[in-house]
């Protein structure tokens, strides 16, 4: 099945160095790999970044790039995971008009059963925030959008895998 | 690749400190690599190590170039012809752009580069200052490695690291970039060679069970053959190479970055693959059982079509880099590791052998070759003169022991198929990137870092015209190069694709050419040029012979063409012959 396209999340081990964003996104680039999200942040080692990046491709083609992404001098270690391989969370904000909250008893009930909660409320208008997969809070989009979004913003998605990454022991044994 | 270059003794890394400039730090790491030379533009961003290059130019040769491209160029043939680190020297904004085209160049050929380009001050950076561009951002996707400097207390870590990183694992060029203010800046300098990077793996570890399982497939092939590429020469394996070669007695070829590991007579040397290589080897590409790919990347240029590019065989690939494995073409053993350790594992393992009959057909595929393309370009029968013949004359002069540095085009395939190379790191050529004007400036650092070796420049009258200024440095420097150039007065190799598949409409493909002797003589170059047939023999000699830089011009048929020729598109095994 390795040349059907499917959503892979790359997750990449890396110094913190100016610099490597660009190097990294040079990669999709070049081959013209629209990348669905990107998030960076630091990882479990202190002064190591991870990048999350999820594109949909063949297994075939991931794998090379994978492979060019761990060629570059900063990468520690990059790999790639199926859906089925990681647990994965998104998260999203809503400014809506305060106004709503009382005229449409509806948007309470949506918010209790997406799990959501309300961030702030002032007089003009209120933030909802909601954590989940990607399907949730498209959902929750969807459901929104009827009474009016003032503004939207989702962030893209952050992963865990199931199994065990061997970034420490790599790590240490380079020490050693 | 082995690190080649020693530790100067006189900076070799202290316990103690001293306090200096971060120019001058930048020359005391330069002498600690044992850089004796740079290639270089000076201009503002750049004049404090400028300076410090005036106060220190009894131990370091700045060689003053007419261009930046040409400083790379340069620097990539003193890599090439040495295995040293080539280094060179620019100032921020057009002259960081122009090394871009080298920088590239280097990247795809994997030739140890380290580039050093000053910057506008910290403080003026990303305010649209004179002479700023970003050039990391812009040298990003053609570095293996780049780097900007603000504080002088980062030069000694960074530029150690770029030495390391460039010449490691699978060479490659790397930029610095400092900006003018970290060049000023006194710090407490201290120098330690870079013995490793945590993030970097250059050179896998070698696993035994895939060289056994490469050596099993080899000891039961019926009609194995071997590509080779640079891989050999820049691990410097050649010597376990051939002793595999010949124990194994494997018909082998090579892709253009390959050519000279072992001598182009050897018997087992079967001739260059691809495009415009030897018909045997094309065609038998898709007829062999076993291909066993050493330090080469299956290059489009190399595979032609890869949906019909040797399906029936087993591939076993030798190679450095984890990414090449499975890129283009599908491997049924892989081997990571340095050429000359895992050619040294498989040795042992090999069972000798040879394959008369195999042999049989290269041979007679090439009196094939011989007959229609071979005879013709060697011997040829018509009035004009052919590349080929300059090439067979060179050849008879120089004994084969020769460094032919091209350009790029029709001259380039001339050269690499007829060209005689008896030694290794001989071919020196832009093989991935195709940069036209890489030729002269090439051969200037390849002659200046092997000046004991007769080195000849040969390009076509397009490409010696895109780098023409660096007579200025052969002039100035009196370096001995000896430049030949095939003027058939057009870009040749874009004529005979406008002969062949565009009808023969020659958009922008004639030159209407300068006096070149009377340019090579206004830099006190001895010049001559050669039409006739007659004058050759006597002409390559006059240039040979002398002792100083010589420039000689061949006029050769205007609408010659290379073959064998795979086209564009079509499987290696329907290569061209006519």
């Amino acid at each position: 099945m390795s040349t059907e396209k499917q959503l892979f999340t790359v997750s990449i081990y890396t110094e913190n160095n100016i610099g490597l964003l660009n190097r990294i996104s040079a990669i999709f680039q070049r081959r013209h790999i629209n990348v669905e999200s990107l998030n960076t942040s630091p990882s479990e080692i202190e002064g190591v970044s991870r990048f999350t990046i999820v594109v949909n491709m063949t297994e075939d083609n991931i794998k090379k790039i994978i492979g060019q992404i761990e060629k570059q001098v900063e990468v520690i270690k990059a790999y790639y995971h199926t859906e089925e391989e990681i647990i994965y969370q998104e998260s999203c904000i809503f400014k809506m008009k305060s106004g709503l909250l009382f005229d449409e008893r509806e948007i309470q009930n949506i918010i209790k059963e997406s799990n959501a909660r309300i961030v702030t409320v002032n007089r003009d208008f209120f933030v909802i925030e909601k954590s989940g997969r990607k399907e949730e809070i498209e959902l929750l989009h969807r459901e929104l959008s009827v009474f009016g979004i003032m503004q939207f913003t989702r962030s893209g998605r952050i992963s865990i895998t199931k199994d065990e990454m061997k970034i420490s022991t790599m790590l240490q044994a380079f020490q050693d | 690749m082995k690190e080649t270059q020693t530790i100067n003794n006189n900076s070799k890394s202290t316990e103690t400190t001293e306090r200096i400039s971060g120019s001058e730090a930048v020359i005391k790491c330069l002498l600690a690599e044992g850089v004796e030379i740079l290639y270089g533009y000076p201009g503002g961003a750049i004049m404090p190590v400028y300076d410090e290059l005036y106060k220190y130019q009894d131990r370091i040769h700045h060689v003053l170039t007419r261009h930046e491209q040409g400083a790379t160029h340069s620097a990539q043939g003193y890599a090439r012809i040495s295995g040293k680190v080539g280094v060179t020297i620019a100032t921020s904004g057009p002259g960081a752009t122009n090394l871009i085209t080298g920088i590239a160049d280097a990247q795809i050929d994997s030739t140890p580069m380290v580039c050093i380009t000053g910057q506008v001050a910290s403080h003026l950076l990303g305010s649209d200052a004179f002479q700023e561009t970003d050039i990391v951002g812009i040298s990003t996707p053609v570095t293996k490695w780049n780097h900007q400097i603000t504080k002088a207390s980062e030069i000694p870590e960074v530029m150690a690291k770029a030495f390391y990183i460039a010449r490691s694992g699978r060479p490659g060029p790397v930029l610095i970039d400092i900006t003018k203010d970290a060049q000023f800046e006194e710090f407490d300098f201290k120098y330690e060679k870079c013995k490793g990077v945590r993030s970097y793996n250059p050179i896998p570890k070698l696993d035994n069970t895939s060289v056994e399982a490469a050596a099993k497939l080899i000891n039961a092939a019926k009609k194995p053959m071997i590509v080779w590429g640079q891989g050999v020469s820049l691990g410097e394996a050649e010597a376990q190479f051939k002793a595999v070669v010949e124990k194994a007695g494997i018909p082998s070829a090579w892709t253009i970055l390959g050519a000279g590991a072992i001598p182009t007579s050897h018997p087992l040397n079967i001739g260059m693959v691809g495009m415009h290589g030897n018909y045997a080897p094309n065609v038998l590409t898709n007829e062999c059982d076993v291909l066993i790919a050493i330090g080469m990347r299956f290059d489009d240029r190399v595979t032609g079509n890869l949906a019909t590019y040797a399906k029936q065989a087993k591939v076993i690939h030798f190679e450095i880099d984890p990414a090449e494995i499975d890129k283009n073409v599908k491997t049924e053993v892989a081997v990571l590791g340095d050429a000359k350790e895992s050619l040294a594992a498989l040795l042992p393992l090999l069972e000798e052998k040879t394959y008369p009959e195999w042999h049989q057909k290269f041979k007679d595929l090439y009196a094939i070759e011989y007959e229609k393309v071979i005879k013709d370009d060697l011997h040829p029968t018509k009035e004009g003169l052919t590349m080929a013949e300059v090439l067979k004359e060179i050849n008879i002069q120089t004994k084969g022991d020769a460094a032919i540095v091209t350009d790029v085009g029709q001259h380039q395939m001339i050269a690499c198929r007829y060209a005689n190379f008896n030694k290794t790191r001989s071919n020196i050529t832009s093989g991935g990137l195709g940069t036209m004007g890489f030729g002269l400036p090439a051969a200037i650092g390849a002659k200046m870092a092997a000046p004991e070796r007769e080195v000849i420049s040969i390009s076509g009258d397009g490409g010696y015209q895109m780098t023409i200024q660096e007579l200025g440095t052969i002039f100035q420097q009196k370096v001995p190069v000896k430049i030949v150039v095939l003027n058939n007065e057009f870009l040749g190799m874009v004529r005979q694709w406008q002969e062949l598949f565009f009808d023969r409409r020659y958009a922008s493909t004639e030159m209407t050419n300068p006096d070149f002797v009377a340019i090579a003589k206004g830099y006190s170059i001895e010049a001559n040029k050669v039409t006739k047939r007659e004058d050759l023999k006597d002409a390559v000699e006059k240039m040979i012979n002398t002792d100083g830089p010589y420039f000689l011009e061949v006029c050769v048929e205007k609408e010659g063409k290379v073959f064998p020729m795979i086209p564009t598109g079509a499987s290696v095994s329907e290569v061209r012959l006519e």
